[in-house]
């Protein structure tokens, strides 16, 4: 049995296809067998994330349709052994996805792999929705900011109400906060929430927080998961963070303001 | 931030301190809202309706409340007339 884990926001734009990608290649780099599914539908974008878009020939609404099967869809991570891609379909029926059809295509994926990652697409409406349904943890992406923030604990109240798990009765869906896109500096000049406040406010278990970095976008234009720049600070902060996801216990890092060197500057550490 | 600003941020509490207050009362409001049951809105509007056959009020006069103690479930039922 896989353990399905969802990463999820709410507000758009907040980092959860990165987050799905870094953590995603992160649990394969530590030998379990892992996909990553995008859920977005219609606005395909993990495969790009992941460097392997010109490797998309089918995709999940096909699966769901039974179009193609789920060997020949599946995309082989080029760079981490154990690791498949599940592409989101660029169709614009919002409604391709079905409670039915995801449950079939996790089901069969369960047999196979220990951990099956879902990357959310924004909103709390249906999409969403549907990638929370089925899951077991939740990565809670959110940015030290006043709407991303609100829009988390929304989605946790859906993660508590309409999840199988909570209409069937079951164990709570496990939760996990990530905080992405942190500013020491800001934070330091009061002029953004800090750690401390968010845990406060959304009251659920810190995973990570994952600085600001320069080399999220460099690892984006490559088509890298910034995971596995073990140069960057973001690239360390998601190991740490799924080293505690594995329940190993890790001080948090990157935190302080730091005085940056000239060179450092220029290289964009 | 020029020495003026540092002078005033003495005084004025952060905007980050600011944005903590307004999300802790707007995150608490949101979810005693979620744990209220699904009848609650219907139920007031019939409510309004109601008082309405005998005074007129609008629909913000009338707040209601459902708080659940260990013991007990206390509906809280608001109703504000309007000046005679
Ligand atoms: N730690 C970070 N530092 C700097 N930039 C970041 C960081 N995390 C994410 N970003 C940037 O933020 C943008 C949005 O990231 P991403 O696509 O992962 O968000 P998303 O939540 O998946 O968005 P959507 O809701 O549209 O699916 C991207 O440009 C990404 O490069
Ligand atoms: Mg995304």
């Amino acid at each position: 049995m896989a353990k399905i884990i969802v990463v999820t926001s709410g507000k758009g734009g907040v980092g959860k296809t990165t987050s799905s990608a870094a953590i995603g290649t992160g649990i394969a780099l530590k030998g379990h067998k892992t996909v990553i599914i995008d859920f977005d539908v219609g606005l395909r974008n993990l495969d790009l994330i992941m460097g392997c878009e010109r490797r998309v020939v089918y995709d999940f609404v096909n699966v769901i349709n039974k179009e193609a099967t789920l060997s020949q869809t599946l995309i082989k991570d080029k760079r981490t052994k154990g690791l498949f891609i599940l592409p989101a379909s660029q169709t614009r029926d919002k409604d391709a996805l079905t409670i039915e059809g995801v449950q079939e295509v996790l089901e069969e994926l369960s047999k196979e792999f220990d951990y099956i990652i879902c990357d959310s697409p924004a909103g709390i409406e249906k999409g969403a929705q549907m990638a929370l349904y089925f899951a077991d943890a939740a990565i809670v992406v959110t940015n030290p900011e006043v709407s991303s923030v609100r829009d988390s604990d929304r989605i946790l109240g859906i993660l508590q109400s309409k999840s199988k798990r909570a209409e069937e009765g079951k164990e709570p869906i496990e939760e996990h906060l990530l905080l992405t896109r942190y500013h020491p500096e800001r934070v330091a000049l009061g002029e953004m929430l800090s750690v401390s406040d968010v845990e406060d406010i959304l009251a659920i278990p810190l995973l990570g927080v994952i600085p600001e970095s320069e080399a999220v976008l460099k690892a984006s234009n490559q088509g890298t998961p910034v995971i596995l720049e073990t140069e960057s600070e973001a690239g360390l902060a998601y190991t740490d963070a799924v080293d505690r996801l594995m329940g190993e216990e890790k001080p948090l890092r990157f935190l302080e303001v730091q005085k940056k060197g000239f060179i450092k500057r220029l290289l964009g550490g | 931030m020029g020495i003026f600003d540092y002078f005033k941020s003495k005084a004025e509490p952060s905007s980050a301190s600011v944005a903590k207050d307004r999300l802790q009362i707007i995150v608490a409001h949101e979810r005693t809202k979620r744990q209220q049951p699904d009848y609650l809105p219907q139920m007031q509007q019939e409510i309004i309706d109601v008082i309405r056959k005998y005074v007129q009020i609008g629909s913000e006069d009338v707040q209601i409340q459902l708080d659940n103690t260990d013991e007990c479930s206390v509906l809280e039922l608001n109703v504000t007339l309007p000046d005679q």
